[in-house]
């Protein structure tokens, strides 16, 4: 065989995959498989292709992807624990065409921020919520979080989260596709890359629903985090399946636009 | 001249906004300032202005659709009463780190806790020594008339964008519920796009195009120096706010042997007592602040060199009388006088503080 230079493989014919250019050259700061890294890069790729960079105010976190304001070239605002809800609905209330949307850890979504959420929610903002589920407190070194798994052992559950303890973990997600100003509700993963496409998929909607201004749109991420659940990238992405995927089943749970019954219709009539 | 009005302190507040031109209210109902919100819902300002008013779930969520609003170059407001202000605390630390400009309004009630709904002072402190977590500081402008409700909406929003700071108005159970005769502002349009662009173009959130960088509001810096920097440039800032924006009435002065100093409806009734220790024959005079911050320390140091005494009269056990003393640094005695937890002081009450303080009692 003749002798192939990498440089002779490295036209623009060949590509096949680039990074989004709305990813910025920054250096993640994610821990070895992270979710956080591949859901930055969908909702990166989702802004990209629509062609809305110009019109999209994403708002950040405190959690592990408070930073995210580094990785995706787009303005951002960076909220308070659990109420970037609330930024949303002024940002998107004050400048309806643009697209708004939050991402959001367990802890700041289904904690701190739980009155944010569901009445941001319930108000039927015209906004996108993604919210990568890893059921723990990443940022802050491994603590329970609402969504900690029973059984599941954690910085601030040592033994295991025991429901007479602790509570249950909860299906914060089931709730919001109780709300009548909720649009589109989905849960996704993003551990292969099947998943990754159908996640990627549901984002986009989640982002394309703004524009039909139909009600809210909220988007879970079944999510690992190697680093709090002291696992490997491959043994939690196990773990997930095995554990996460059976209490967190995968899947729509509520669609208004396929669905014409749709709660949001209902009530607005 | 502006429209002559009859209207209570809390609805003129609402009224100038929407003709101020306000973007955005976002509030949450508590006494004594809920006229607020209801004049704007009853008045339905999006349908003429496009102003956008929202009952939120809390005043924690106010004050971040404030953050969220603000961050997008928009004049956004809120108005609340003392237990709601405490709620909103962490969101104004927020604001005054991310450099965001707003306006609110503290409708003060008589405390701690859930205290009482009649007028009170006591949250001097909270509005004045920065009240949320950090070294920050945010305007205090304290009105003394419904008239001042009105101006000081416009002047509390131009403040706010000039130094890209929140501004509060620290009013109170009288001045929110009492009527007056005020002169409304004419109506201004809201910012059109362009002009949110010229005033706020270099930082709002307003998407990002190709030919500028992406604007990040936020209050974060994990780098210690960097933060520290930050702060250098706080501080800097609120330097030249003192330098400029010092605001303060005075009355009865120039021949004072004594001073009282009293701000908001505090000040309304020690006008009274001023007239009636005058016509005792003793020589008293008043010094309104009309910014508590920043405060007009060096109108009262020059002051201690002219009187033997004063007076700090508010509705509080004791709070803009550390200012004054401050102020004084030990050169006269500084003494203080208030009815609190409710009770509005009488100007006689003052006389006789002041008689017992100053003249050995009576
Ligand atoms: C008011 C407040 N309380 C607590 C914290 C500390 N804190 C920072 S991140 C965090 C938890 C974040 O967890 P999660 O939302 O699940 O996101 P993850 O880091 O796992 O992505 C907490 C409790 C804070 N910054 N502010």
């Amino acid at each position: 065989m003749a002798d192939i230079e990498i440089k002779d493989i490295i036209k623009k014919e060949n590509l096949v995959y680039s990074k989004s250019k709305i990813l910025t050259d920054n250096e993640m700061h994610y821990c070895p498989g992270c979710s956080h890294g591949t859901s930055h890069k969908l909702v990166a790729e989702v802004i990209e292709e629509m062609g809305i960079q110009e019109k999209t105010i994403g708002i950040s976190p405190v959690g592990c992807s408070v930073l995210a304001y580094n990785y995706l070239d787009i303005d951002w605002q960076q909220a308070a624990h659990g109420r970037a809800p609330a930024l949303a609905t002024a940002a998107k209330r004050l400048m309806p065409d643009h697209f708004v949307f939050t991402y959001q850890g367990d802890g700041d979504l289904a904690s701190i921020g739980t009155a944010e959420i569901l009445h941001a929610c319930n108000r039927g903002e015209n906004i996108t919520v993604i919210f990568v589920n890893n059921a723990i407190y990443g940022m802050t070194g491994g603590q329970m979080a609402p969504t900690t798994l029973i059984g599941m052992p954690t910085a601030t559950s040592p033994y295991g989260r025991e429901a007479a303890l602790h509570g249950f973990p909860l299906k914060i997600t089931e709730l919001i596709a109780q709300l009548p100003g909720v649009a589109y509700v989905t849960r996704q993963s993003v551990h292969t890359p099947a998943a990754a496409r159908k996640a990627k998929k549901a984002i986009r909607k989640g982002f394309e629903n703004q524009e039909k201004k139909i009600g809210t749109s909220f988007i879970e991420i079944v999510s690992t985090c190697s680093s709090g659940w002291k696992l490997s990238p491959v043994a939690s992405n196990q773990w997930m399946e095995e554990h996460m995927f059976k209490f967190y089943p995968l899947g729509d749970l509520k669609d208004a636009e396929r669905d014409n019954e749709a709660d949001y219709k209902k009530y607005i009539e | 001249m502006g429209e002559l009005k009859l209207m209570k302190g809390n609805e003129v507040i609402a009224e100038a906004a929407i003709r101020y031109g306000a973007d955005g209210y976002f509030g949450y109902p508590i006494t004594p300032q809920s006229e607020i919100m209801e004049t704007l819902m009853a008045q339905k300002p999006w349908e003429t202005t496009g102003m956008v008013v929202l009952q939120a779930e809390s005043e924690v969520a106010s004050i971040n659709m404030l953050y969220g609003g603000a961050a997008c170059g928009k004049r956004v407001m809120t108005s609340s009463s003392s237990p709601g202000l405490s709620l909103m605390l962490e969101g104004v630390s927020y604001l005054a780190g991310a450099e965001l400009p707003c306006l609110l309004v503290n409708v003060v009630r008589g405390g701690p806790g859930l205290g009482t709904i009649q007028p009170s002072q006591a949250d001097y402190f909270q509005a004045t020594k920065g009240g949320g977590h950090g070294d920050y500081q945010i305007i205090v402008l304290a009105p003394a008339s419904v008239q001042e409700m009105n101006d000081f909406v416009g002047l509390g929003f131009d403040l706010a964008f000039k130094y890209r700071i929140p501004s509060l108005i620290l009013s109170d159970g009288v001045i929110g519920q009492m009527m007056e005769k005020v002169e409304v502002s004419d109506y201004k349009p809201r910012w059109t796009d362009e002009e949110i662009q010229k005033i706020s173009g270099s930082w709002a959130t307003t998407g990002k195009t190709k030919n500028r960088e992406r604007h990040i509001a936020t209050s974060l810096d994990l780098q210690a120096e960097k933060m520290e920097e930050h702060n250098h440039k706080l501080q800097a800032k609120y330097r030249e706010i003192e330098k400029n924006e010092v605001r303060y009435e005075e009355f009865q002065t120039d021949d004072a042997e004594y001073l009282l100093v009293a701000y908001g409806s505090s000040a309304r009734i020690c006008q009274k007592s001023v007239t009636l220790l005058r016509q005792k024959g003793i020589k008293v005079g008043l010094l309104r602040p009309i910014t508590v911050w920043p405060f007009p320390s060096q109108r009262i140091a020059e002051l201690a060199n002219q009187v033997k005494g004063m007076l700090a009269v508010e509705m509080s056990a004791g709070q803009m009388v550390m200012d004054v003393k401050l102020a004084v640094n030990g050169k006269i005695p500084v003494s203080h006088f208030g009815r609190y937890g409710g009770v509005v002081h009488s100007p006689g009450e003052v006389v006789e503080a002041f008689e017992k303080q100053f003249l050995g009692g009576k």
